[in-house]
């Protein structure tokens, strides 16, 4: 095999197979079946991740929380932008999260959460961005996905599931549905081997 | 050698006592050898060439020009015409004295942050003197104190030479031929300035045509002149002069006093709509600002800045900080905003900085907790950031509140308000996830777990009488549910656990 073109092995949508994950760039879900299915064994950082729901309050925010509470400890912003309803603060308080480093963003437009959530990715101040997005054009994910490569968040997209059939330049994307009155998550695209079948999450 | 002796006037008893006994005194000059050029040109941040012209119409003439020019084939003392001619594209300003000196007075005010005494010097070369004897301790050293300073006035766009020495006259003498090793002691003083040249220490003319007459030629030449002929054939002059100098003869300066309202201005080399150069001149602006500021511990809390249009008004931008602040950073981000937002109604030929009202800054800890606090800027740059496009009302916190009805015991909050740690009253789980307005249930989903009487808020009309629980729709959704214990005894759906 040829050895490839320097340019290409420059760019940072192209995941190099030998690379060694570093453990600071993930931060674990929380949940270990998931975990152990996840290159890093978490979330990544520095990248874009995407949840799809078949509807808000499938327990999406159950997947999310043992992350945020790993994350609350820098101190830094958390920022949740769009959301579809009100985070609760006294169960947000109960999960041990600091609730001065809440940073709720109500935008008017898709515009505007975009713009707001490329905003609290520049400058490093966040240390999770939490968007809620109905786009469907691949530009402004792209947009989102470089500057959170800038960035040390980590960088949540919520959207619907009808949006799976289309492309996104995430880092990593997981389905998540309710089976049997447990949360199962799908991994549909993550760097490094896809596994098929889907993780059942206790929340 | 007996020259040497009759010059040495006699010297005061006390001398040596005294300078134990106070603080050494040591300035700090600055020279702005291209004061006229920069004062015109930097807003702008290209390299084209550039020159100042003195005088009108015919006899016009090239004053000062930069680099380009001169590669270009421009010379100091050229016809105007005669520019043009070798330099195409060659852009022109005037020299003009007014904007020299209110250019002279916005560093002057900059520099305050440096030092206790500024004093001007308003004759070309222009420039400042500062008294930094007394700032050595606060900066560290002297090393790292010129660094920052010169590091400084380069970031508002001036090239300036350095020198320090006991005496103002003598640091003015060896930023102007260039000498950057300070002098610390009066006694080395003597060596160190004799090559200066005779028309850098701006004496009267006659003086100077006296001298050249005598061939003298340096501040050495000056030295070796006996006192008593010196004074007795050029007048007290001279010995006056070189007593200055050698710090033998008191040499007061006036300090500058800063205007209590800040108000710089900047002219743009062409006109311009461009969101980078606007922002380029902007940064000029907010860094003289900035130095304004530390140098009277103050804040801001509004600033107006102002674009100039050929033919049209002024487009005004206020800004208002949330916190007062004085982070030149801050307020170019804050700025930029703003600019991406408007419409210019024209092209941009010049800036205007305003601060009418200076307020009392915080007490900061630079020294101490400099990056804690540095943090806590950044966080709040985002949030200010944020509102200054979407709204104030559309960036919030949260807050716990005591109390035991859902809807109130939370509430949106300035973003970053540290809520006393309302403790856990709560015996029932709470949902992540809350609905603005609780909703009807259309299916009845199936109760899991309750109730959960909650019973509250008699004393402000908005009582309520709720059975909640949590249930589980066909689906597998976990919900928070209740049911109105009153009237029609609804059933609604409050919350998501998500």
């Amino acid at each position: 095999m040829n050895a490839l073109p320097e340019a290409l092995l420059r760019h940072p949508g192209l995941w190099q197979g030998k690379a060694r994950h570093d453990r600071h760039a993930y931060v674990s879900t929380g949940f270990t079946a998931l975990d152990e299915q996840l290159p890093g064994n978490g979330w990544p950082r520095g990248a874009l991740s995407e949840c799809l729901v078949t509807r808000p309050g499938i327990g999406e925010l159950q997947l999310l929380l043992p992350a945020l509470v790993h994350l609350a400890g820098e101190g830094r912003w958390m920022v949740w932008i769009a959301p579809p309803y009100i985070p609760y603060a006294p169960a947000l308080g109960a999960a041990e999260l600091n609730l001065a480093h809440m940073l709720v963003v109500n935008t008017a437009d898709e515009t505007e959460a975009l713009w707001a959530a490329e905003q609290a990715l520049h400058g490093g101040v966040c240390s999770a961005v939490l968007l809620w997005s109905t786009v469907s054009d691949v530009r402004p994910l792209r947009r989102l996905q470089l500057a959170a490569e800038e960035s040390r968040s980590w960088a949540v997209l919520c959207r619907s599931k009808d949006f799976s059939r289309y492309s996104s330049p995430a880092a990593l994307r997981l389905a998540l549905e309710v089976m049997d009155g447990r949360l199962a998550v799908q991994i549909l695209k993550c760097r490094g081997s896809v596994p098929t079948a889907p993780v059942i999450v206790e929340v | 050698m007996e020259a040497a002796r009759a010059y040495a006037p006699p010297s005061p008893k006390s001398d040596g006592q005294q300078g134990r006994n106070t603080r050494q005194r040591l300035w700090l000059a600055l020279v702005f050898p291209h004061f006229p050029l920069e004062t015109g040109c930097r807003g702008v941040a290209g390299h084209e060439p550039v020159a100042v012209v003195e005088g009108q119409g015919t006899r016009a003439r090239i004053l000062a020009c930069n680099q380009a020019a001169r590669k270009a084939g421009v010379s100091i003392g050229m016809p105007l015409s005669a520019a043009w001619a070798v330099a195409t594209g060659l852009q022109t300003v005037s020299q003009n004295t007014a904007v020299e000196a209110a250019a002279l007075r916005g560093i002057a005010a900059w520099a305050g942050q440096w030092s206790s005494l500024v004093s001007l010097v308003e004759d070309r070369p222009y420039g400042l003197l500062l008294e930094v004897g007394g700032s050595l301790r606060l900066f560290g050293d002297l090393e790292e104190l010129t660094t920052r300073i010169r590091a400084g006035v380069e970031e508002l766009g001036y090239r300036a030479r350095l020198g320090v020495a006991p005496t103002p006259l003598a640091a003015w003498l060896l930023a102007r031929i260039n000498d950057r090793r300070p002098v610390r002691q009066c006694e080395t003083l003597a060596g160190r300035l004799a090559p200066v040249p005779l028309f850098f220490l701006g004496l009267e003319k006659n003086t100077y045509k006296a001298l050249g007459n005598m061939g003298v030629r340096s501040f050495g030449d000056c030295q070796r002149l006996s006192r008593g002929g010196a004074a007795r054939r050029l007048g007290p002059e001279l010995v006056h002069y070189l007593d200055r100098a050698l710090g033998r003869a008191a040499d007061p300066r006036p300090a500058y006093v800063t205007p209590a309202v800040f108000m710089q201005e900047l002219e743009l080399l062409a006109e311009t709509s461009a969101l980078d150069a606007l922002r380029f001149a902007a940064r000029r602006l907010l860094l003289e600002l900035e130095g304004f500021l530390i140098a009277r511990d103050g804040a801001v809390g509004n600033l107006e800045l102002g674009l100039r249009h050929r033919r049209q008004a002024d487009t005004c931008i206020a800004i208002r900080l949330l916190v007062p602040g004085r982070n030149a950073r801050h307020l170019l981000a804050l700025l930029r905003q703003r600019l991406e937002g408007i419409q210019l109604p024209a092209p941009v030929t010049g800036l205007w900085l305003r601060v009418d009202k200076v307020l009392v800054s915080a007490p900061s800890a630079t020294d101490l907790f400099g990056s804690v606090e540095q943090r806590e800027e950044e966080q709040q740059l985002l949030v200010e950031c944020l509102q200054a496009r979407l709204g104030v009302d559309a960036v919030q916190g949260l807050e716990r509140l005591p109390g035991h009805r859902p809807e109130r015991v939370w509430r949106y909050c300035a973003p970053g308000t540290k809520s006393p740690a309302a403790k856990s009253e709560m015996t029932a789980p709470r949902p992540l996830w809350l609905l603005a307005c609780p909703r009807i249930l259309q299916h009845m989903p199936r109760i899991e777990s309750g109730p959960e009487r909650i019973q509250s808020g008699w004393w402000d009309g908005e009582d309520i009488v709720r059975d909640y629980y949590t249930a589980r729709t066909s689906e597998g959704v976990q919900l928070w549910v209740f049911r109105e214990l009153r009237g029609e005894q609804r059933w609604f759906i409050h919350g998501y656990f998500a």
